[in-house]
């Protein structure tokens, strides 16, 4: 079967910019929940002026848009003389906006382990690393799972915006074609299910491993 | 009642919240066997007195001896060696939620006793088995009754050797049916010759059980003797008092 | 390397102007979403298998695409195919009421199912229909109940009207760019629009959860604010 000019010229820039995208989604979401954790942690757990800060960051970049950020980062940081390649501007935003959003979820589920499970520990002799390690550790995990993979499923569709800083991915490569021959509908549609797959993807990844570490009495709520 | 044979002994520990000072120098000592009852008003310093011995809560002041050693409370090492030695029975249980009952009682074996898989798997079924939770081996704490997570509780505790079991009111978070299971493991603590510390409302473990019953109130203990001092019919106690009202709720448990 | 300040005093009534741009883009969306939300909710728990299954696949197709390749998508494809002829601004507003449509269905959705089933059996027995159960008995709960998740759509909604730029709708972002590619002064204008988004979005949770608090029933709290 053979496809016409458009498909020959629109699959092959698609396929180029669904790689770029994942190179853009995988060092963010690590990067992200990396810097959520911190945070977080340091929201649970930090003292008065740690809190503060990690408080004051998560409602920063919670409370302003993406685009804002990424135009701080790619146009705004020359004006001081900090030049960042385009690709270089979207991850350092997607991790930076990801982190706060993540942060409140680790921040959530350490909140939520009940007093009594450090003091049961301790009452049986665990040293403070080994509360951690093997009772809080575990536990805070199989709380924040759901909402961290979430945020990375959102991660995945706001990784469209890399194409405002001039980043050629799904979204970027997918507008040159059709505003080169005029088909929109098409054309977005297609990118469109190539979102979606990425999404399902990452959903049915997510489960399992959601799956594999149900406990009874951690259940995910929604 | 010889100091020589003390297992446990503290001496005038004082902890306070802020400004509210909840345990005014308590000092006891406990000798091999002895089980002793605190008893007293809820809000009287119970709870607070047995976190202390074992440093669950910090005492500001005082001491704590283990065979007339005396243990440094600075110490993170001997912390958590005199908390192994000195097991706790809590209220609400504290099982691991993201654990099975069988591995709420290998984790510590293994973590803290560095017991191999093997001895420690072998270990627990024994304890399991003792307080007749062997079939539930698998079974997560969200899928246990209260009773049952109580049980798990000491079984845990029983399977780190302690020398002495601290058991803070471990029958009020229960419902009223469940409380015979729990109270009737206990008794065969008892039984063989454990020693203890109780904080209770239940009559039938006052009555039967008590060596020596401790009365508290306002952070003091105010009281303190055998149960046949204490709550003689002839003799005009604040323990006696308390355990009459106690009776009127529950009369059936005398 | 120079900052001019003075280009974003001057430049502050042009930009907030903008923002009423974008306060009329969300508050719409969000009524937009409110009513789809709502009436999917009830089609997807009580309606029959078909029309769920219809209605779920509307969810499945607005939350599984960017908002940015929506807004491409009806803007320059469906709506001209369509041969509708509507300006940016109705545009981002009809685009963002569908997709917050799409999620708060979902949000009501879950509420309602994480009602007691007494509730909608003990209306029924008293002689009410199926319709009155529902909107005098089971709406007004799910109403209260997710006024927190509602508040997260909100704030959503807010940020992803600031996209509106990529087809030239007049908000905050579009004149601040207007304004940045003239002075040069991109840093000192963009953190600008950035504070004036955060205090849109502070300002409408904590309102909301003001309004949460308020029509909240004694002994009634379900989830709560986060924080």
């Amino acid at each position: 079967m053979e496809l016409s000019p458009f498909y020959q010229e629109l699959l092959p820039s698609l396929n180029r910019g669904l790689i770029m995208t994942i190179a853009l989604i995988v060092p963010s979401a690590l990067g992200g929940v990396f810097i959520g954790i911190v945070a977080g942690t340091l929201r649970a757990y930090g003292n008065r002026i740690t809190r503060s800060i990690g408080n004051f960051y998560a409602a920063l970049f919670r409370g302003t848009p993406l685009v804002v950020q990424l135009f701080v980062l790619y146009f705004g940081l020359p004006n001081i003389g900090l030049y960042l390649s385009p690709y270089m501007a979207a991850v350092i935003g997607f991790i930076l906006c990801s982190g706060a959003y993540q942060s409140e979820y680790i921040r959530g589920a350490l909140l939520s382990i009940k007093r009594g499970q450090y003091h049961g520990a301790q009452a049986l002799g665990f040293s403070f690393f080994q509360t951690i390690f093997w009772i809080i550790i575990p536990q805070a995990v199989r709380k924040a799972i759901h909402g961290c993979g979430n945020e990375i499923i959102y991660l995945i569709k706001y990784s469209s915006l890399a194409y405002i800083v001039t980043v050629m991915e799904l979204t970027g490569e997918g507008k040159t074609i059709a505003t080169e021959y005029f088909r929109f509908t098409e054309v977005f549609m297609i990118i469109g299910l190539y979102y979606l797959a990425l999404v399902s993807c990452a959903v049915f990844i997510l489960k399992r491993i959601e799956n594999k570490l149900y406990i009874p009495g951690f259940g995910y709520n929604r | 009642m010889s100091n020589a044979l003390s297992i446990l002994r503290i001496s005038n520990l004082k902890k306070s919240y802020g400004k509210n000072t909840i345990l005014h120098g308590a000092t006891l000592s406990l000798h091999q066997g002895e089980i002793i009852v605190l008893i007293g008003p809820s809000g009287g310093g119970k709870s607070t007195l047995l976190q202390c011995i074992n440093c669950l809560a910090m005492p500001e002041e005082g001491e704590i001896f283990l065979h007339d050693n005396r243990v440094d409370l600075q110490s993170a090492g001997e912390l958590n060696e005199l908390r192994q030695k000195v097991g706790m029975i809590f209220q609400d249980f504290n099982l691991f939620d993201h654990l099975t009952a069988v591995d709420n009682i290998t984790v510590a074996l293994r973590k803290v006793k560095k017991m191999s898989k093997k001895d420690a798997l072998c270990r627990a079924r024994r304890e399991l088995d003792q307080v007749g939770l062997s079939d539930k081996a698998s079974l997560y704490p969200a899928q246990l009754s209260g009773g049952q997570k109580q049980r798990v509780a000491i079984a845990r505790a029983l399977a780190m050797d302690p020398e002495v079991l601290l058991l803070d009111e471990p029958t009020s978070a229960l419902d009223p049916e469940l409380v015979g299971e729990v109270i009737s493991v206990i008794k065969q603590l008892a039984g063989n010759g454990m020693t203890m510390i109780m904080a209770t409302h239940q009559m039938s473990l006052i009555s039967t059980l008590a060596d020596r019953i401790l009365f508290m109130e306002n952070g003091s203990i105010v009281e303190q003797g055998t149960p046949q001092e204490l709550l003689s019919s002839d003799m005009v106690s604040k323990t006696r008092g308390f355990c009459e009202r106690l009776n009127e709720i529950s009369p059936e448990d005398l | 390397m120079h900052f001019d300040l003075s280009v974003v005093i001057d430049s502050l009534p042009y930009l907030l102007q903008g923002s009423a741009a974008t306060a009329v883009i969300v508050c719409c969306a969000m009524a937009i979403g409110l009513v789809i939300g709502v009436v999917m909710a009830v089609g997807m728990v009580y309606g029959p298998r078909p029309v769920a299954l219809l209605l779920s696949s509307y969810v499945w197709f607005f939350r599984g695409f960017p908002v940015l390749v929506l807004l491409f998508l009806f803007y320059f494809g469906l709506f001209t195919f369509l041969g509708l002829n509507v300006s940016a601004l109705t545009a981002v507003t009809l685009v963002l009421g569908m997709t917050t449509g799409a999620y708060q269905a979902n949000i009501f959705k879950g509420a309602m199912l994480s009602m007691p089933k007494g509730q909608y059996k003990a209306a029924r027995a008293l002689g009410m229909t199926q319709t009155q159960a529902i909107y005098c008995i089971i709406l007004p709960q799910i109403l209260r109940m997710s006024i927190p998740a509602w508040s997260n759509e909100y704030s959503i909604i807010l940020k992803d009207s600031a996209l509106a730029f990529v087809i030239g709708a007049p908000e905050i972002m579009a004149r601040t760019q207007f304004v940045a590619s003239r002075t040069y002064q991109h840093l000192p204008l963009y953190i600008t629009a950035g504070l004036i988004y955060f205090v849109l979005t502070w300002a409408g949770v904590l309102l909301l959860e003001k309004l949460y608090r308020k029509v909240r029933i004694p002994g009634y709290s379900q989830d709560g604010f986060g924080q």
